[in-house]
Parts: C-alpha cells; structure tokens; sequence
C-alpha cells in the first residue's frame, strides 16, 4: 500500500478525527441501521449478529434448561434435608460450580468425552468433516435460524442427531455455572420459605410432606429464583464467550472472541450493543414476570 | 454474580450494634482486661479496642466453620507461595521471572516427572511447576490491585453519592447502571482489546469495570444508615460531613462490601485467566494460568493432559480458597446468623 492509500483509508473511517466525533460518526450511521462491516466475519455487523444469534440462542436455551432442572431439583432436596449427604454434595458441587474457570471445565470434559472415552465429539455445531452434511446445511431451508428445528422441518434426522450430540458438552459446560449460583439461590430461599407460618400451619392441617414442599414451599422460594434464572439466561443469550471459544460454536460469543484479538472494532462495538440491549431486555423481563409471581409487588 | 450484588441492600443495617459479649470465651475477655491495664488509655486506643474485640470475635466465629478453616489454610499456602515464589522455583532470567523458562532443545512436552520436570513441560521445555508457582504471585498481585483499587474508589463513591444525595447522586448512579448493564466480561473485553494484548491493560479494563459494584452495595447501605438516629447525634454534637462519612458511616457500612471483595479476589482471577485464555490478557510465555491453558490446548487432546489440567487445578484451588472465605466471612458479619 502506498502512503497515499493508508491516507485515503484514514479519510474514509475518519481515522485522523479525535474519538469523540468517531462516536458520533457511529451514532449517526447506527441510527441509520448501520453497524459498520466486521472484517471477521466478512459481513456487515448487523447481519453477522442475525446469523450467528441463532446458535447462540439454542445453546443458551438448552443449558438454562438443564442448569433450571437440576439447580431447582437439587436446591430444593439440600435445603429440605439440610446437612444431610445430598446436601453436603449440592453445596459442594455449588461452591466448584462457580470457582471453576469455565473454559478449562470444557477443555477437561473434551478430554474424557472425547480423547478417552469416544463417546461425543470433540467441537464445532456438526461433523464438519462430512461434506455431505455440510453440502446439506448449504442446500437445506433455514426456516427459523435454529438448526435443532430446522434439520426436523427438512426431515433429515441424521443431520439432526449429529447436531445434537454437538449440543451436548457445550451445554453442559455452560450450564454447570448456572446450576451452582441456582442451587444456592434455591437452597436459602427453600430454606427461609421453611421456616414460615403458612408452611407451619399447612403442615398442621395434616398436608403430606410431598404437597407442603411441592405446593406451598418451592412456589413461593421460587420467586427469588426467577430473577436470577432470568438474568442468568440474559447473560447467556449476550453470548457465552468463552464456552462458545473452547467448542468452536459459530455463535455471537465466539464471534467476539476472534473481533476482541483481530481488534475488529466495528464488531466489538456491535456486540457489546447487542448484548447490553438484550441484558436490559431480560431485566425488564424479569421485572414483569416477578410481579406477576408476586402480587405484593404489583400492590406495592 | 450482579445480581448478588444489587439484590442485597441495607440487609444487615445494624452490623453496627456489637455482638453479644456473653458468648466470648473468658480467656479473650482475660486478655482484654490484660491489654487494659497495660496500655494507658490514648486516644488511638480508645478508638482501637473495640474494634480489635470485634475482629477477636470474628475471628472466633470463622474458627468455628470447617469450611472457613479449609479456605483460610488454602489461603495461606496461596499467600506463601505468592509471596516467595523464588523459593519455590528459581527464575532462570531473574529480570523477567515473569516469563516461563524455555528451552528450544526439548520441544516436544514431557510428562510429569521425566527430565526434571515435576508437573511436566510445555512446548520447547516450558517448565508447567515453574507457571504453576510464578502464576500464584502474578494472580494474587493482580487481584489485590483490581479488588483494592476497586474498592477504594467504589466506597468512597458510594459513600459521597448516598451521603449526599441530590445530583452527585444522580450522577453516580447511573453510570453504575452503565457498567451494571453490561456483562462485565463483554465489557472488559471490549476495553481490553482497544487497549492492547497484555495484563496492563487487562488490570486497566477490570478496574474501570469492577469499582460499580462496590459503589452499589456501599450507598444502599449508606441510604439505611444516614436515617439512624445516631448520625443526628454525630451531627447535633458538631461533627464535620467528613468525620461523619468516615467515623460513623463508613464502619457499619463495610461488612456487605468486605464479603463480596473476598469472593471477587476469585472471580477477577477467573475473568483475567478467561481473558487470557482468548488471547487478551498475558502474552504468550507468560507464567500465568490462562495463557498457559492456551498454549496446551492444542496437545491436551493429544495426550498430554498435564500441560492443561496442572494451570486449571491451580486457579480451581485459588478462586475456590477465597469462595469459601467469603461464604464464611457472610455468615460471620451478618448480624441476624451470629445471634
């Protein structure tokens, strides 16, 4: 490149000009629904984040999922047999859950799924080495973005086992922090809930165990929950950076990767865009949804 | 994590009101009564004791829990090893023993164990013990400066914003929301990559992220407390805004804050390793825990599990010592569980 062209590029992205009328340079053309070009993806901003949204939102919903089954199932057992051995696992398997870092449970699960024991593949959203499914995914109608109901609305089973068993240790991975902060958040609401005078009184009447911890305790401890699976399942959805990084998922997270290191900035601006605006999303969300879990919100 | 944070104000107003003195053991009381008599009463004494009494009686009700003890021996083993890392293993450049030491001759990763190697080798001899070690003192350094300067800045923000009230307030507070908005590791990411590929800059985008949380809990509690009637009588007996902030205020406004910096000694080990671990954070060859993951990745699938596994042991036991202090020190300065 001559001096001349490194001028001319500078002129074109208003390099020379100082940051703050970069900012309004960027404010004006996102009012214009432009997000700029991301030379990552080799897309404009805002259809690499259309495109790789999808993907992202399948592998959030699937760990929230299983991070909302076993915190609750867990978080409620540990608390109604507090000190007991499944509580002491819970609490144990909680304190891990959110010390490990995550990217190395993924790396460790790889390991044993993968190089050990054969079971699952190692990374990526399907065998990427079978061109025939690649040729496939090329060809097929991408009905909702989400592959899971795609490949069963074309009917081809095949492609959607293979994706599945892709799904499986990235969700797990992700959803394993989730679980932890659930299983806690659970275990002092149940516990609290426990020592209320309608829990008391419903146990008095002559209510089997089953029914005073099912109906009366966990409905009521599972308000506080709410919030943080909502917050958790906002933060997942605003891309799990690194989760997405170590399997190779062609998500927003690991999008964002490679934007932060190549210093793709039209990316990182978007994205950061993007998932503040999905993360005040989910607050509000939540907000609405918790007062219609708790009248006394919506009195008071 | 944000959730936590927000989600807990004033819930301990009166951590200020001092705990039940019945309860202490007598040789505590016996050893007051002797630093009683032995020290004449200044000032700075008078001021001193009942505090010091309070941490003896902490420091008593941490000593009850396994789970405190296990994380406090951690603790300490952690801080040993931080803090002579020499002594543990030599540097081999000791003007960078930042770096892991190399050795082109031994390129391929030898297993725990041969050749010297005690936890085994990288690629071209990077000695995996010499990262493990030299990655404690790079952490712990790192944390302390993020969680302290944090800390500093959050409470003393927190502190103006709730005292005062009124636009500061406004001001602070929404740009807390600015950075509570956001996923604090899509944040730091961002301002990591603008501002380049090393842990500087890393420390940096933490500090600018990390001070919100603190400044949150700090004025929810501030709100609470200005209401006591205590702060009147401070102010009807003539005391200036300043002492009132730091004499009154600040003290029984802590305790919130002191759990959730201990736990985030951890959880800011953890973004910096996952910063690390995409390529934002330590250079490469650095002896810290993420870049060393990164750099075995590759041959950690191949078999060489001890390039990976070894670093990631390391920050599991580092973030989980400070875990467990925090889960111990939350029931212990919470005044509704020490009764």
């Amino acid at each position: 490149m001559t001096p001349l062209q490194i001028d001319m590029i500078k002129m074109k992205y208003h390099l020379n000009d100082p940051l703050y009328s970069q900012y309004y340079y960027w404010l004006d053309s996102l009012f214009h629904g432009n997000l700029g070009y991301s030379k990552e993806a080799r897309l404009p901003v805002i259809d690499a984040i259309t495109q790789k949204f999808p993907s992202t939102f399948e592998l959030a919903i699937i760990s929230t999922m299983m991070a909302v089954l076993f915190g609750i199932f867990l978080g409620t057992k540990s608390a109604v047999k507090a000190n007991s051995i499944t509580d002491q696992l819970s609490r144990t398997l909680s304190l891990v859950g959110v010390s490990i870092p995550v990217f190395w449970l993924g790396l460790i699960l790889v390991w044993v799924f993968f190089a050990q024991l054969h079971w699952l593949p190692q990374f990526g959203p399907w065998n990427i080495t079978n061109i025939d499914l690649s040729l496939r995914y090329e060809t097929m109608n991408h009905y909702t973005g989400f592959l899971l109901i795609d490949t069963l609305l074309n009917g081809d089973i095949e492609f959607f086992w293979d994706h599945l068993i892709h799904l499986i240790m990235p969700a797990i991975t992700l959803a394993f922090a989730s679980t932890a902060i659930l299983i806690r958040m659970m275990r002092s609401s149940m516990l609290e809930v426990l020592g209320a005078e309608y829990v008391k009184a419903a146990r008095a009447k002559g209510l089997p165990e089953k029914v005073v911890i099912n109906r009366h305790a966990r409905r009521n401890a599972m308000i506080p929950t709410t919030t943080v699976i909502g917050l958790t399942f906002g933060g997942l959805l605003g891309g799990a950076v690194l989760t997405e990084t170590v399997f190779q998922w062609n998500g927003i997270g690991q999008w964002s990767a490679k934007a932060a290191v190549g210093v793709d900035t039209p990316a990182i601006m978007g994205f950061t865009l993007i998932t503040a605006i999905i993360y005040v999303l989910a607050n509000l969300v939540v907000d609405i949804v918790y007062a219609y879990l708790d009248p006394r919100v919506r009195l008071g | 994590m944000k959730a936590e944070k927000s989600g807990k104000p004033a819930e301990d107003e009166a951590s200020g009101s001092k705990p039940v003195r019945d309860s202490l053991p007598d040789s505590n009381a016996d050893a007051d009564k002797k630093v009683k008599t032995k020290i004449k009463k200044s000032r700075l004494w008078l001021a001193l004791m009942p505090r010091l009494k309070e941490l003896k009686f902490d420091a008593y009700l941490m000593s009850k829990s396994a789970t405190s003890i296990a994380g406090i021996v951690l603790l300490i083993i952690l801080v040993i090893i931080a803090a002579f890392p020499s002594f543990f293993a030599t540097p081999a450049d000791p003007s960078h023993p930042e770096m892991m030491p190399w050795n082109p001759l031994l390129w391929e990763p030898r297993p725990p164990g041969v050749d010297g190697f005690i936890l085994g080798s990288g690629l071209a001899g990077a000695d995996i013990y010499y990262g493990v070690i030299w990655g404690a003192r790079i952490s712990m350094a790192f944390a302390i400066e993020v969680v302290g300067i944090s800390v500093i800045i959050g409470t003393l923000l927190g502190l103006l914003a709730g005292y005062k009230g009124g636009v500061l307030d406004e001001i602070v507070m929404r740009v807390t929301d600015v950075f509570l908005s956001i996923p604090s590791l899509v944040l730091i990411m961002a301002i990591a990559a603008v501002l380049g590929r090393n842990l500087e800059s890393t420390k940096f985008a933490l500090i600018m992220v990390w001070w919100s949380g603190y400044t949150r809990i700090i004025r929810g509690q501030v709100l609470s407390i200005r209401e006591n009637t205590y702060i009147v009588a401070a102010k009807a007996s003539g005391s200036s805004e300043g002492s009132i902030m730091m004499r009154h205020i600040l003290p029984n406004s802590w305790a919130p804050v002191v759990v959730q910096a201990t736990m985030d000694m951890g959880t800011v080990v953890l973004v910096m390793a996952g910063l690390s671990y995409l390529g934002l954070g330590a250079e490469p060859g650095t002896a810290e825990w993420g870049q060393m993951i990164y750099a075995g990745q590759d041959r950690f699938i191949t078999g060489s599990w001890w390039m990976v596994f070894f670093p990631g042991m390391a920050i599991l036991v580092f973030v989980l010592a400070f875990n467990l202090i925090g889960d111990g020190l939350r029931d212990v300065l919470d005044p509704k569980m020490r009764r």
